[in-house]
């Protein structure tokens, strides 16, 4: 981020080429139809464009654009923490992409927020001393999402700085980083958690597959190891659209790494499990149980993808275990927040047209903007350098 | 780069530092106690509901409209009157119908039916309270009444999704919708007026008082004899002009609804059906809001468990950002030559 390079690794630099292709076009129509949306919702409220219902009152705007969205917005967290946490100086390459994957990510599901309350307006009510709630899991989880978009803007502002010649503010950013670095660290933690924590208050609605003290350390942990999931995810994706050399030699160790930390989460998942009795519930023939089999099975593949060293040299197999974990943090929170959430007899829910489209709307932004910086701004290690450091 | 060796050792003393802090941050925590599941304030007040003494009239139902000025809600193609389904953002109360087989007999389980009625249980412990980020469900010190604010709501809906009796509903049909639920009446008390719903019902079945008044009112009703004729009070248990009645005392279940669930709620009711049959769910002695926050105060009491591990990673973090700065500067800036 802030130190633009090391002297043995790529510097960050500008990909360049046109900015109008196939990709940012449909992103834009995307963009646009999402737009129509929600002047609709604006105008004539939720009920008009979307099927939430007060059995199921939160949908895939609060689970995917929010939930979701911000648990994918992981790698920037997770990467950052072994560089600086862990001293791991050589993933320093990855930081900077993983950092503005994640900060959009993160700023999508702020604003995905707006669009959700139904009385926005009073949103600031959250941060007045007054009318905030510590008791509430919502009032943390808001207030530190909403410091954790600040610093992260503040962390990635080297890359602009960088473009606009500010040197001077870029030292003085420079020198408070480890600061903003630490606190960079320390927000997701609480905030992923507690987006964990969220269904505590839900009681008896959630299924006991889902219903756990121990929730804020499985959403914590499954975030973490989404991170570095999402970060292989990318990685692949930007040196095939780019025709970029594939950080292997980067990625290998990290995908160690990702498996370690599930191994941890299916300790502690599977663990409570047994201990509070709750598994029975899997063997039950309800398509809540098969929900539940699906997203452990997500969590388990990596071991069979990526569980060998030569396995781990093979980018499609890095590819696809960082696919498998991402669905597997899917289901894990669509099975907590929506599958196994029941509200009682004669509620359902499925998504709307119309609320499909704004979600994909806020991925369509993701990709159009990470198009836009990482062409224009130094983001990406510099090819030839990076090549270098490959070798070395 | 570093050699490998000094980068695995860096990386251990890393992971012992985090450990460390981890380790001090717990035992930090463990000195915050666990949140007890509240329990209802002495001058609490709630209603009594006896599904065996309700006739299904809907009184209540109508007066709550009114009470409440809230529109009519239609399920018919002619819209002739309110028939709401189930409680809305503008229906408050309503009551619902039990039906088995041939439904022969009043109260009878099988071949039989039977009335229960929907509105706010106003829990001694509510979820709603717990998990609203603005205060904007509250909770009376004194009377217990679970309030709402709609000029502190953010629409959220996070109380939709609390509540385990889906009382809080959200009006999804308005750019400016708000939360409506029962707030027992509590804008009418200044007039000396109580609850629409117990003022009211002809037979008593919805009794208004101090939920210490009703509760040992349900429990006289449950210790009868069926069959036997009893003296059943109407309108204000805890006050009021005397509206009482003798009639025959029903075959009730012997639970009290809402004396322990979830650590008691001020709206009690008896049933002469199952009450998860009519639409009561099963709940614990401990509320959910107990367990909720008992983590977030464990993990944020003080906030001493964040500052002590933000403490931990600026330290790390100052020793390992440093390190890199340096190299930066031996570095010419390579985007220059792009800017």
């Amino acid at each position: 981020m802030a130190h633009s390079h090391n002297t043995s690794h790529g510097a960050p630099a500008p990909v360049g080429g046109n900015l109008m292709n196939a990709a940012t076009t449909v992103s834009a129509v995307l963009i646009a139809v999402m737009l129509a949306v929600l002047i609709t919702r604006f105008i004539f409220g939720l009920g008009a464009v979307t099927n939430l219902n007060d059995g199921y009152p939160w949908g895939i705007w609060v689970v995917v654009d929010v939930v979701i969205g911000s648990a994918f917005a992981c790698g920037g967290f997770s990467v950052a923490m072994l560089v600086y946490i862990f001293n791991k100086g050589q993933y320093h390459p990855i930081v900077r992409p993983a950092l503005l994957a994640s900060l959009f990510g993160y700023t999508l599901a702020g604003v995905g927020v707006i669009f959700d309350l139904g009385r926005w307006w009073n949103f600031w009510h959250i941060f007045w001393p007054g009318y905030a709630n510590p008791n509430s899991v919502m009032f943390e989880v808001a207030v530190c999402i909403s410091a954790y978009i600040v610093v992260m803007w503040l962390e990635f502002s080297p890359a602009f700085l960088e473009k606009w010649g500010k040197h001077e503010t870029k030292k003085k950013l420079n020198k408070v980083l480890f600061f903003l670095v630490a606190l960079g660290t320390v927000l997701p933690m609480m905030h992923q958690s507690s987006l964990g924590t969220l269904l505590v208050v839900m009681g008896v609605q959630i299924n006991p597959l889902w219903q756990t003290q121990f929730l804020p350390l499985i959403f914590l942990l499954s975030a973490i190891a989404i991170g570095y999931g999402v970060v292989l995810f990318e990685s692949c994706i930007a040196s095939s659209a780019y025709r970029r050399t594939i950080e292997t030699h980067l990625l290998d160790p990290m995908a160690k790494i990702m498996l370690g930390v599930l191994a941890c989460f299916l300790i502690v998942r599977f663990g409570d499990l047994l201990v509070r009795g709750a598994l029975v519930e899997a063997f039950k023939p309800t398509f809540i149980a098969l929900s539940f089999w699906v997203e452990n099975l997500c969590f388990v593949a990596p071991f069979l993808l990526v569980g060998s060293a030569t396995a781990r040299r093979n980018p499609a197999k890095l590819f696809l275990a960082g696919v498998a974990i991402m669905l597997g943090g899917i289901f894990l929170r669509i099975n907590g927040f929506l599958i196994g959430y029941d509200t009682g007899p004669g509620w359902t829910y499925f998504p709307s047209v119309p609320e499909l489209l704004v979600t994909i709307g806020m991925f369509a932004i993701e990709i159009l903007g990470y198009i836009i910086i990482t062409r224009r701004f130094p983001v990406l290690p510099r090819e030839a350098d990076h090549a270098f450091s490959a070798r070395s | 780069m570093q050699a490998g060796e000094n980068s695995r050792r860096r990386f251990l003393k890393g992971c012992a530092a985090a450990g460390g802090v981890a380790v001090a941050a717990g035992a930090v925590s463990t000195s915050v106690e666990a949140r007890e599941t509240r329990s209802r304030p002495a001058e609490a007040l709630g209603l009594l509901y006896d599904a065996t003494l309700c006739v299904g009239c809907k009184a209540c139902v109508a007066a709550c409209k009114t009470a409440n000025k809230n529109p009519a809600e239609f399920s018919t193609l002619d819209k002739l009157w309110d028939t709401p389904l189930d409680t809305t953002g503008h229906t408050f109360n309503l009551i619902k119908m039990y039906r088995n087989g041939t439904m022969e007999t009043k109260d009878a389980e099988t071949n039989g039916y039977a009335f229960m009625k929907t509105s706010c249980m106003h829990c001694a412990d509510p979820s709603c309270v717990s998990a609203c980020p603005v205060s904007a469900m509250t909770k009376d010190p004194v009377t217990g009444v679970v309030g709402y604010e709609a000029s502190a709501c953010i629409g959220c809906r996070y109380c939709v999704a609390a509540c385990p009796f889906g009382i809080p509903k959200y009006q999804y049909d308005s750019p400016t919708g708000q939360i409506g639920k029962c707030e027992l009446c509590r804008h009418r008390y200044k007039d000396g007026n109580y609850s629409a719903c117990a003022e009211v019902c002809p037979t008593g079945a919805t009794l208004y008082g101090k939920t210490s008044d009703l509760l040992a009112e349900a429990k006289r009703r449950l210790a009868l004899k069926p069959g036997s004729v009893t003296v059943y009070p109407r309108g204000n248990i805890s006050g009021g002009k005397d509206q009482s009645y003798e009639g025959y005392v029903g075959t009730y279940k012997q639970h009290v609804y809402g004396e322990t669930e979830y650590g008691g709620t001020q709206v009690l009711k008896l049933s002469a059906v199952e009450f998860e049959k009519v639409g009561m769910p099963n709940l614990p002695p401990e509320a959910a809001a107990a367990h909720s926050e008992t983590i977030q105060h464990t993990l944020y009491g003080g906030m001493l468990m964040p500052i002590a591990v933000l403490g931990a990673m600026t330290f790390i973090a100052k020793r390992n950002v440093h390190h890199e700065d340096a190299s930066d500067a031996v570095q010419p800036d390579a985007s220059k030559e792009e800017a």
